[in-house]
Parts: structure tokens; sequence; C-alpha cells
């Protein structure tokens, strides 16, 4: 690690931790129905939104009505998203003609299996993306579709993690809110306005805002060259702050379009947690004790900081194998050192560790380097902190629903140990929550472990729909441990919807497709139906006076045991499979093996598919 | 082991059941012979020295000595009486002497002694909301291990495959796997945790109707005693004697104990001995005197003896003062003083007066028993208020309240003002336990979460409550209060001992099984056990001993001792997160190298 690396994680987390609270005292109050300084200005529009919809600002919803409303938006968000990619030929803005006769040679085809898997993707706040943006979705796919799930899915995670602290500050009430009045302030107040700042200063520092076509240049070495533009700015403003992370282009923010300048790097990263991170306060404001928010704030940094100091100094060592051959492999004044494959030269290290760390804390799934050429313990955290199901400020409002999830669990076997009926904020842990927060958790496992299970092993055959012929761990790039760890990352982030890909595993079939949408669905709404349920149970219950035999959840006791709840129940699911993945890849890199890119597992086998999803730090978006 | 006990307890309980006959008075008055499992609720019957009482009932006319040893295991004989709060009588105790008419309340099957007889046989057990609540979390963590351990066998097939090396683990070693994983055999000592619990209450002579009640006094937030034969020794006693100006302190002490010699009350008594004690006044015969004791009335509210032409008299202030004032003397303007003084700190003050001559005031005072202010410091520690409830006026009760060290207190309560304190507090989340005998008592205890009646008490009483404490003693609540939270922090610990030793578990196994195809995976193996086959059967065999060895700790309970939840949770999770991940390690290693040294593998 160097000095400036560290200083860089540190700043990071001072300028986080000093927007929490304002952030999250505004959110708190504009759930709360107070006045904002903002509502001169939007009021207006919030009520036009409630005047279009005919949504009664006042009615209250019990949590199997809100459920269902969250149900519904979704599908209808779903349904939107896939028949406008699957007609975006026969729609406007498509300068470049996808999915028309004149599309250019190397474009995606927007096959049934990949549209269902997109549209899903951005519906559930995942943003996977089995396909490259400025190579198969047309501008308006982008804009109508695409930014607009960024937007309503993010601020569909914030009306349930509302939802639920509602469930936690309300007494025998039999209603949590109204979701369609949450899901519409979060979008105005919260995610509308800090959209529009931060896309004007992306603008402001290169970031491209444009419907013209694709330009084609003439590079300094003679080459033609065509360079895909967009209205990217927009975009990538929402993709940051709504922890959604789909990219417009294929690399994601290293694209030099997404993410030109340091600041811009450094701001994006900031831009995946500040939602996520304020949460906590307008939790602890929410519930009329800001110190049980500061208590859930504090486990997620320290598991934060666990993570980038794992990751960070993983990817400094760098490999030693590279070292025993004679290269440099030390930080100098004119080279990083450690382990840069890819990664951006322009971010370096630290702040590519940083942003891999952060991404997957929230499920924002939005990279500046390419996870899969990390080093094992690297790629680990990651892993890793998907598996945790993304409580660590996790994706907006689901970061905070998860946790509190995992609090639930945690205060039932510690709040059994006081020798009480476990309580937490008040409100008795009993059966009901148990139940759903196993149910959760579970879910999430469930479909991670047997998907990939399932690609382990699945063969396909000839001429099948499914995927090309032959074992589905076929379409990876590399075998061995990190092949293991290829298929697990991608389900992982499919289930927990974060988007990012280790990559070096060709997604865009069938197989991969479908699976990774249901993935997706399983873990989106496995999470918010029991969240919701929770919700309701808890605010139908009275609230316990506080005594001196109430298990205290506001210090550094019940700091710690949500950190260990969460690392506990994440080893005992995934410690077998990580064994067999990076764990076991780091100690064979140690003894001097490496597993690059062994294609003799699948003969045949065509690399050139196989990149054609974000990650790929070495396309960078221009083709010629 | 417990339900042993229980089996055992349920069988001397069912011969006392067995067929006594029953002298049932018909409703022409006459008696006929019938066998108690005949008897229903309203029949009459009459019971008499040396016969069994045929069935549960009021006394309606009588009294006699019973003895009730067989559910109390008292050998000490009690009085039931009709009328008053002494007149329930159970089925199935004897009567000793004298002879009662006892008006049968239950129906056969339906007796006291029949539900004691199922609740001790465990029969009706149902699991409590906590039970189901950690039965789910381990149904979950079961599930959990299921989908690790089986999807691990397309992970070891691939990376067999991919490595070149080693072979995929027999499915053997897998279920071997499997099997030390899952908390089931936690599943399965959490109802003996229940069943002990119940067992270590019914130890103190409890009985409880549920084990959710056991386990709801646990949860218990606020605790309602009543001062008298609870805070305070039932009765008040003497504990100083005010003489009034120009009076020796000697002078009242000798004429409060003549006036108290044929006072036969514990108050006259406790005069008496103080006087003793004190000046060693000795109790004089007053029969060599002629003396005519005045007894006392309500009318008069004083009582006292004329001895040799002295008309000595004790009694309230206001009515002595009368007396004084009656006989012509002048009561001094200290004595009014002296009298609220007393008043104020909770004390009793008693006038005595010679004729016109007022001569002191004795100080009658609530004795608070010994060491309640420290059990109510520890109940203030477990984060317990405790509630004062007596029939005293507030500033009486106040003083009381603040020398037995209680939170609250509630004066001059009447059974409709405790019913509503119990639904305020309870309006304010809180679990509410109290104690109670008499059938006024039967509504609150009713409405409290856990209503502890004692034995003693009626039988509307006892219904009410959620248990029943055969040794009637009100401050038993405190035991149970802290067998409630035993069984909670029993359970709570050793689900998580189980579940931490399954992460040190991994370590053990994962090496072993993969061990030919990854032999870098050693280093995980951090035991340094010796062979991938000694690895897994040393894990097993530790699962299997673990078991075992928990289930002392299952039937006894998880030491308990007062103290802030938040202390009580670190010192837990030490012992039992933390040591639970710790001390697979060295058993693990032992019995790998006992494996070794007996050559079995």
């Amino acid at each position: 690690m160097t000095a400036n690396g560290v200083l860089y994680i540190l700043v990071f987390f001072l300028v986080l931790l000093a927007l929490t609270k304002p952030l999250g005292l505004y959110m708190a109050n504009l759930f709360e129905g107070k006045r904002t300084f903002l509502h001169p200005l939007l009021r207006p529009l919030e009520r036009l939104v409630y005047r279009l919809t005919g949504v009664r600002e006042d009615s209250e919803q019990r949590w199997t009505q809100y459920a269902a409303s969250v149900i519904a938006f979704s599908l209808v968000g779903f349904l939107f998203v896939y028949i406008i990619q699957r007609l975006q030929g026969f729609l406007l803005l498509n300068p470049m003609g996808f999915s028309t006769g004149h599309a250019p040679g190397n474009a995606t085809a927007m096959t049934p299996d990949l549209a269902f898997n997109t549209a899903v993707s951005f519906m559930t706040n995942t943003n996977w993306q089995s396909y490259g943006g400025e190579t198969t979705l047309s501008y308006f796919v982008q804009m109508a579709a695409l930014t607009v799930q960024n937007f309503v899915s993010a601020a569909a995670g914030i009306a349930v993690a509302i939802a639920l602290i509602r469930g936690f500050a309300r007494k025998q009430a039999n209603s949590i809110g109204n979701f369609w009045v949450d899901l519409t302030r979060a979008t105005v107040y919260v995610l509308l306005p800090l959209a529009f700042v931060f896309a004007l200063f992306l603008c402001a520092r290169g970031v491209p805002q444009t419907l013209k076509a694709y330009q084609k240049v003439t590079t300094i070495e003679g080459a033609a060259q065509t360079i895909a533009v967009g209205p990217v700015a927009s975009q990538e403003s929402i993709k940051m702050l709504g922890t959604n992370g789909g990219g417009f282009f294929n690399t994601n923010s290293a694209h030099p379009f997404e993410n030109p300048t340091p600041l811009t790097n450094f701001t994006e990263i900031l831009a995946i947690l500040i939602i996520s991170s304020g949460l906590t306060y307008t939790f602890g404001r929410m519930v009329g004790d800001t110190r049980q928010g500061w208590a859930v704030f504090a486990a997620m940094a320290f598991l934060f900081f666990a993570g980038v100091f794992i990751c960070y100094p993983s990817e400094q060592a760098g490999n030693p194998q590279l070292a025993r051959l004679g290269v440099a492999t030390a930080a100098t004044r004119t080279q990083p050192g450690g382990n840069m494959e890819g990664k951006e030269v322009r971010f370096g290290i630290a702040s590519s560790a940083l942003w891999a760390t952060a991404t997957t804390d929230a499920s924002n799934g939005s990279v500046n380097s390419m996870h899969d050429s990390y080093t094992p313990l690297g790629g680990l955290i990651p892993m890793f902190n998907l598996q945790t199901d993304e409580v660590i400020f996790g994706g907006v409002g689901s970061g905070l629903y998860g946790i509190l999830l995992y609090a639930i669990v945690g205060v039932f076997i510690a709040g059994l140990m006081v020798g009480r009926t476990p309580e937490y904020l008040g409100k008795k842990i009993e059966q009901k929550e148990v139940k759903m927060a196993m149910v959760a958790i579970i879910a999430t496992a469930f479909v991670i472990l047997v998907f990939t299970a399932m690609s382990m092993v699945a063969r396909f055959a000839k001429n099948g729909y499914w995927n090309p012929p032959g074992p589905a761990i076929a379409n990876l790039n590399n075998s061995g441990p990190h092949g293991l760890s290829e298929i697990l990352y991608a389900y992982s982030s499919g289930a927990e919807n974060n988007g990012s890909a280790f990559a070096g595993i060709n997604v865009n079939t069938p197989w991969y497709n479908l699976t990774l949408g249901l993935a997706m669905l399983i873990g989106r709404f496995g999470f918010i139906l029991p969240a919701l349920a929770i919700a309701g149970s808890l605010a139908a219950k009275k609230k316990v006076p506080t005594t001196n035999g109430t298990l205290p959840t506001h210090g550094a006791l019940f700091v710690g045991l949500l950190v260990g709840v969460i690392v506990v129940i994440g080893a005992l699911t995934f410690f077998p499979a990580l064994s067999l993945g990076p764990l076991v890849e780091h100690l064979v890199m140690r003894e001097g093996r490496l597993f690059s890119s062994l294609l003799s597992v699948a003969p045949g086998f065509s690399p050139a598919c196989a990149p054609m999803h974000r990650g790929a730090a070495w396309m960078l978006g221009i083709w010629s | 082991m417990a339900e042993a006990r229980g089996k055992a307890q349920a069988d001397t309980l069912r011969k006392t059941k067995t067929d006594s006959m029953a002298k049932r008075i018909t409703s022409r008055g006459k008696i006929e012979f019938i066998p108690a499992s005949k008897l229903r609720a309203g029949d009459v019957v009459t019971c008499e020295a040396s016969d069994i009482i045929p069935g549960d009932g009021e006394v309606i006319e009588g009294i006699a000595t019973v003895d009730e040893s067989v559910i109390t295991g008292e050998s000490a004989p009690v009085i039931r009486e009709s009328g008053g709060d002494r007149s329930a009588v159970t089925g199935g105790t004897k009567v000793l002497s004298d002879q009662i008419k006892v008006r049968i309340t239950s129906n056969p099957g339906e007796t006291f002694l029949d539900r004691m007889i199922t609740l001790v046989e465990g029969a009706e057990r149902q699991k409590t909301p906590n039970e189901i609540a950690l039965n789910i979390l381990i149904a979950g963590m079961t599930l959990i291990f299921l989908l690790a351990v089986v999807t691990l066998q397309p992970f070891a097939v691939f990376s067999v495959n991919s490595a070149g090396a080693g072979t995929v683990p027999s499915v053997a070693v897998f279920v071997s796997l499997l099997v030390c994983l899952i908390p089931t055999t936690i599943g399965g000592l959490l109802s003996a945790i229940g069943i002990a619990g119940m067992d270590r209450v019914m130890q103190h002579n409890v009985l409880a109707m549920s084990g959710k009640a056991v386990e709801a006094s646990g949860d218990v937030d606020t605790l309602l005693l009543d001062k008298t034969g609870t805070i305070t020794l039932g009765n008040r006693q003497a504990v100083e004697f005010i003489p009034a100006e120009g009076v020796s302190e000697s002078e009242v002490a000798d004429a409060a104990q003549l006036s108290s010699l044929a006072d036969e009350t514990p108050e006259g008594r406790s005069i008496v001995v103080l006087a003793k004690q004190k000046y060693r006044l000795r109790g004089r015969h007053v029969s060599e005197h002629e003396a005519r004791f005045i007894p006392f009335t309500a009318l008069t509210r004083m009582s006292g003896v004329d001895l040799d032409g002295r008309q000595l008299r004790k009694g309230a202030g206001d009515a002595i003062l009368k007396f004084v004032q009656e006989q012509g003397g002048e009561v001094p303007a200290s004595f009014t003083t002296i009298i609220n003084n007393i008043a104020r700190t909770g004390g009793t003050p008693l006038a005595v007066a010679d004729g016109p001559r007022l001569l002191g005031v004795v100080h009658l005072k609530d004795i608070v028993k010994g060491g309640i202010k420290e059990r109510m410091a520890q109940l203030r520690a477990m984060g317990i208020r405790s509630v004062m409830i007596t029939g005293d006026n507030p500033l009486t009760a106040a003083a009381i309240a603040n020398e037995a060290g209680v939170d609250d207190f509630l004066a001059q309560a009447t059974p409709k003002d405790k019913m509503d304190f119990i639904k305020k507090e309870q309006g304010q989340g809180r679990l509410v336990a109290m104690t109670g005998d008499g059938t006024n008592d039967a509504p609150a205890l009713a409405q409290a979460d856990v209503g502890v009646a004692m034995n003693t008490g009626t039988m509307a009483a006892k219904e009410a409550g959620n248990m029943v404490d055969l040794d009637s003693n009100p401050t038993k609540l405190i035991e149970i209060v802290a067998i409630g939270k035993q069984l909670l922090i029993t359970r709570g610990s050793l689900t998580t001992f189980s579940i931490m030793n399954d992460v040190s578990k991994y370590f053990a196994i994962i090496p072993a099984m993969f061990a030919a195809t990854y032999p870098a995976l050693e280093k995980l193996n951090i035991m340094r056990l010796r062979t991938p086959q000694s690895a897994v059967l040393a894990a097993v065999i530790f699962n299997a001993l673990i078991i075992i060895a928990l289930v002392p700790l299952a039937l006894r309970g998880v030491r308990y001792r007062p103290q802030s939840a938040a202390g009580m949770l670190r010192r837990n999770l030490w012992i039992y997160g933390v040591g639970g991940f710790i001390a697979p390690f060295p058993f693990i290693w032992l019995i790998d190298r006992l494996l070794a040294l007996f050559h079995l593998a």
C-alpha cells in the first residue's frame, strides 16, 4: 500500500461520513412528510404526478397492499423495458440502426432471452449486462427504458427501506405508508435533484450528452475509427447514485466517456454509497434515536474498511510470480507497481480497489477495472461482499433493509442470551420476523449456490436452445479455481442485484441469460417481500419500553454482533464454495501455479464472444 | 432425565388419586358413599379426620387441619376454613382433624391433581413462542448447510476435472460433513432445555400451568409485590418508646407493657418484647394485682388495663387524646409533632396514657424483611421495576417503599386499582407479573402476564393465575423470573455455541476433502490433522461428543447472575460465541491424535 493510496481511501470515507447526516436528515424529513428546502421547487411536480396517476397522497397501505404495489409496479416496468428493447428497430432515436437491417456488423442481436435478462436486470436494480451498450441498444432504449428504470428501481428500493423503518417506528399500526407516495417522493426529491446536479457536473468534466450518431474519425495512425457517444451523462449520474451500475458503454466506468477524470472517478465512487449511507441516518432519525442509525453505519463502515484493506494490499502486492521473474512490482514515483492487469492507468490501484469494494458493498455493480484480473484475495472481497447480501451500505434502500434483516437475526440469537424475548428498537422479534429474515437470507444463498452448481455440471445437446453444445463451463475463459470464481461471481452478482461481472465468461446465451434473470428476480423479491412482511408485523406491535434488561443496540457490542452475524452467516454458507475458488487459487498462486486462460476445457470455443459485457477494461469501448 | 423425574412424580400423584370414596350429602341431607370419580361440580361432601378430600372444592362449613404434603411436599399441616381466603381445598389431600363440608368445584378429569399429572407428564407441553422462533432459525441454518453441502459436490466435480488430480469425495464424506454441520441436534436439546426449565420451577415448588408462562416470566418488566408478607413481615412491631415531656422512657415502656399484657395481637406482643429487651421489664403476673383488661373495640380504638387504680390505655393518637382530655389531663404541644413524625416515616404511632397523664408514644413499624433491599437492587439490575402494592396511605407507603428499595408503590390499592395499574403498564408495552391469593386478586392475576397464585389462596385465584406456588411464598416470583431468563439464555447460548462450532469444523473437513485435488489447501488445515480420513472422522466424533457434553448444561441451565443486559451479552458472547469458535480446534486435534494412537484412522 502507498501512503497516497491509504490517504485516498481515508479522505473518501471522511467525505462520505460528512455527507451522511445532512442527506439522511433531508430524507428523514421528506419521508416523515415535512417540508424540505426543495419543496417550493418540486412540490408542483410531485402534485402533478399524483394528479396524473390518481394517487391519494394521504392514504395508507397495509404491508400486503404495499407489496402488491411494488410487484405491480415492477411488472409494468419489466414489460415496458422488454417491449421497447424488442421493438427498438422500429422506434426513434436509433441512429446506429440497432435491430434493423443496417446495424453495424458487430452489433449484438436483441434476442428474447437477452431482452428478458436486461429487462429483469434493470427492473430489479441489478443492471447486469449481458450485452455491450454501444453495440446493442438504441438511444431510445438507453434513455426511455434503462435510465427510467435506473430511477424508479432505486426509488422502489428506498421506498421499501422506508416502509421497514416505519415498521420499527410505528406502534400498533396496521399500515406502513403508501408505496406510490414513497416512490414518487424518492424519485422527485432525492434521485432527481441529485442526478440532475451530478449529470451537469459530469458534462462539465467531459462526459458526452448528445443524440448524435457515433463519430467516425481518422486516427493519428491514419486508421478509421468509430467513437461511440450518446446521452451518457444523464444515465451515468443516476447509474451511480441509484446503485444501478449499468454502464452506457460496455466497459462501464473504465471508459473515458463515462469516467473521464480523477475527480469524476472520486465523485462517482462517492455517489455509489452516498444515499445508502445517508439512509442509515434517516433510519436512526425516524425511529427516534440517531444512535441506532450510527450503530448500523458503524457496522457497515467496519466491514467496508475490512474489505478495502484486504483488497487494496492484495492488489498492491501483485502476483508473486511476476516478482519471481524479476519484474519490478513495487510502487515507485513513476509506476504504480502491484497488479495493474485490468486496471486503468489513469486511476491506479488504490482507487480501483476502492471502487471494486464500494461497488460490491453497494448493489451498484459499476466498475472502473476488471474484477476478473484481480489477485485471488483481491477478487475474493467483491465476491464475499456480494454473498453477504450487499449490506455494507448496500443498494439504495436494499442495503438498509438487508442489514436490518441481519440485525433481526443477530438480535434474536443474542437477545436470547440476555434472557428476554429478543427486542430490536422496542419491537419484539418473534417467529414471523425470524422466519422472514431467514427466508430472505436463504433465498439468495439458494439461487447463488444452486445455479452455480448446475452450471458446473450442465452439458448441452447439439442444436439445443440453451447454450452452445457441450458443458456450460465451456463458456468460461479460465479453468480451475478461477473458472469456478467466474461462475460463482456471476450468480452472486445476479442474485444480489449487483450487476458487476467478474467476467471471463460468455453469459449471452439463453441458459445464462434466463438463469441469471431468474436469480435476479428471486434475489430482489426474496428480500423485498420478507422485508415488507416484517415491516407489517413490526408496525402492528407495541413498543416495549427500554429498561436495564433491554439489549442495547447502539453500542460497540451491538456493532460487533452485527458484523459477526453477517460474516459468520456468509462464511457458513459460502466457505466451501470459496475454498474451491479464490481461497485455493490464492494458496496455489503462492506455490507458483496460475490459472490463466486455459481454453482446453472447451475445444472450439471462440474467445471472441467472451467479453460481451462490461468489465473488459482492455476494450475501452472503442472499435474500429 | 427431567422427563423421567416428571414421570415418577406423576405416578405418585396418580396413586393418591386412585379411587377414594366420597361422602356425598344428598339434597335431603343424608350421607351416601360414592366413588370420588363420580363427583360433579356442585356436589357437597363431608370430610372428617383421616378422610382424603375427594375433589377440589371450597370449604363451606367448618374448619380443619389438612395435610397437603402430597401436592406441596410440605409436611406441616395447614388450616382450611370456610369463608375468607383459606377456603380452597385440593382433592387428594388429607384431613387431619375436625370436620368440614366441601362444595366440589371441578368435574372429574379437570381437577387440580389431574392437571398437575398432565403437566408433569409433559403431555400438554406445547412449544413456546421463542422455542418455535428458534426452531425456525435452526431449520433455516440446516437448509443453508444442506445447500452448501449438496452444491459442494458439483463444485468438487468441476475442481477435480479441471485440476486433473484427486477424486471427488465419496457420498459418505459429504454426509459426514452435513452431519457435522446441521444443528438439528441442538434442536433436540431445545425441548430438553424447556422441560428442564419447567422442572426447575417445580423444584422450587411452583407449578407452572405452561412452559409459556415460565418463559414469559423471563420477559417481565414490572413486578407487583404485595407489601404484607412479601416486602414486610406480616405484622408491625414496636421499635421505640418516645416519652412525652417530663416522662422517662422506661416509664412509657412500663405502662405500655402493662397495658399490652393481655393483648394477644402481634403488635401487642411486640410491645411486651421490646420493653423486656430494652428496659429489662419482665412480664408480670397481673393476677397478683387487681387487674381489669379493657379490650380493643372499633368504637374506642384503644385497649388497656385498669390496675391498682391506674387507668393505663394505649391506642390511636386521637383516641388517646380524647381519653386524656376526658380525664381532665393536659396534652403537651409536642405530642402532635411526635405523632406526625412517626406517621411520616411510615410507622404507626400508638399513644400511651395513664389516666389524665399522657406518657408518650409507642412507635410501631412495618419491618422490612431482611435482604429485600438487595433483591430489589438485583431486580433493578435485571431491568425489572418493582412495584409495591399496599392498602396503607401514600405517606406510609412511600416510607416503606423507600426503605425496601422498591421502585414504585401503589397506595390504598383496591382490586380495581390493581387491575387499572396492570392495564396501564401493559398499555405501555410492559409485561407484568404479580402474586396474589384472595378471590379479589383473581381478575388482576388473570390480567397479569405472569400471575402466581398462592396455594393457600382461593380456588378462583388459583384458576386465574398461570402458576401456583405450593409454598405460598410471594418472594419466589423473583426466582421464577430468574429461571425464565436462564431458560432463554441457555437456548441462545447453546445455539450460538453450536453455530460457531460449525465455522471451525470447516477448517477440519474442507482441506481434508480436497487434499488430493488441491494440496495447497493443506494451509487451511491449521490443526495439522494427519490424514483426510482421520480429519473427517475426528470432526464427526467431536460432533457426537459435544452434544453429549452439552446435555448436562442444557438440563442445568447456563449460569445466571442478575446483571445488565449488555454485561450479560458480553459475557455470553465471549463464552459461547468466541468460545464456540475456539473449542473445536483443540478437541478435534486431540481426537485426531487419539485415533492415531489406536491406529483407527
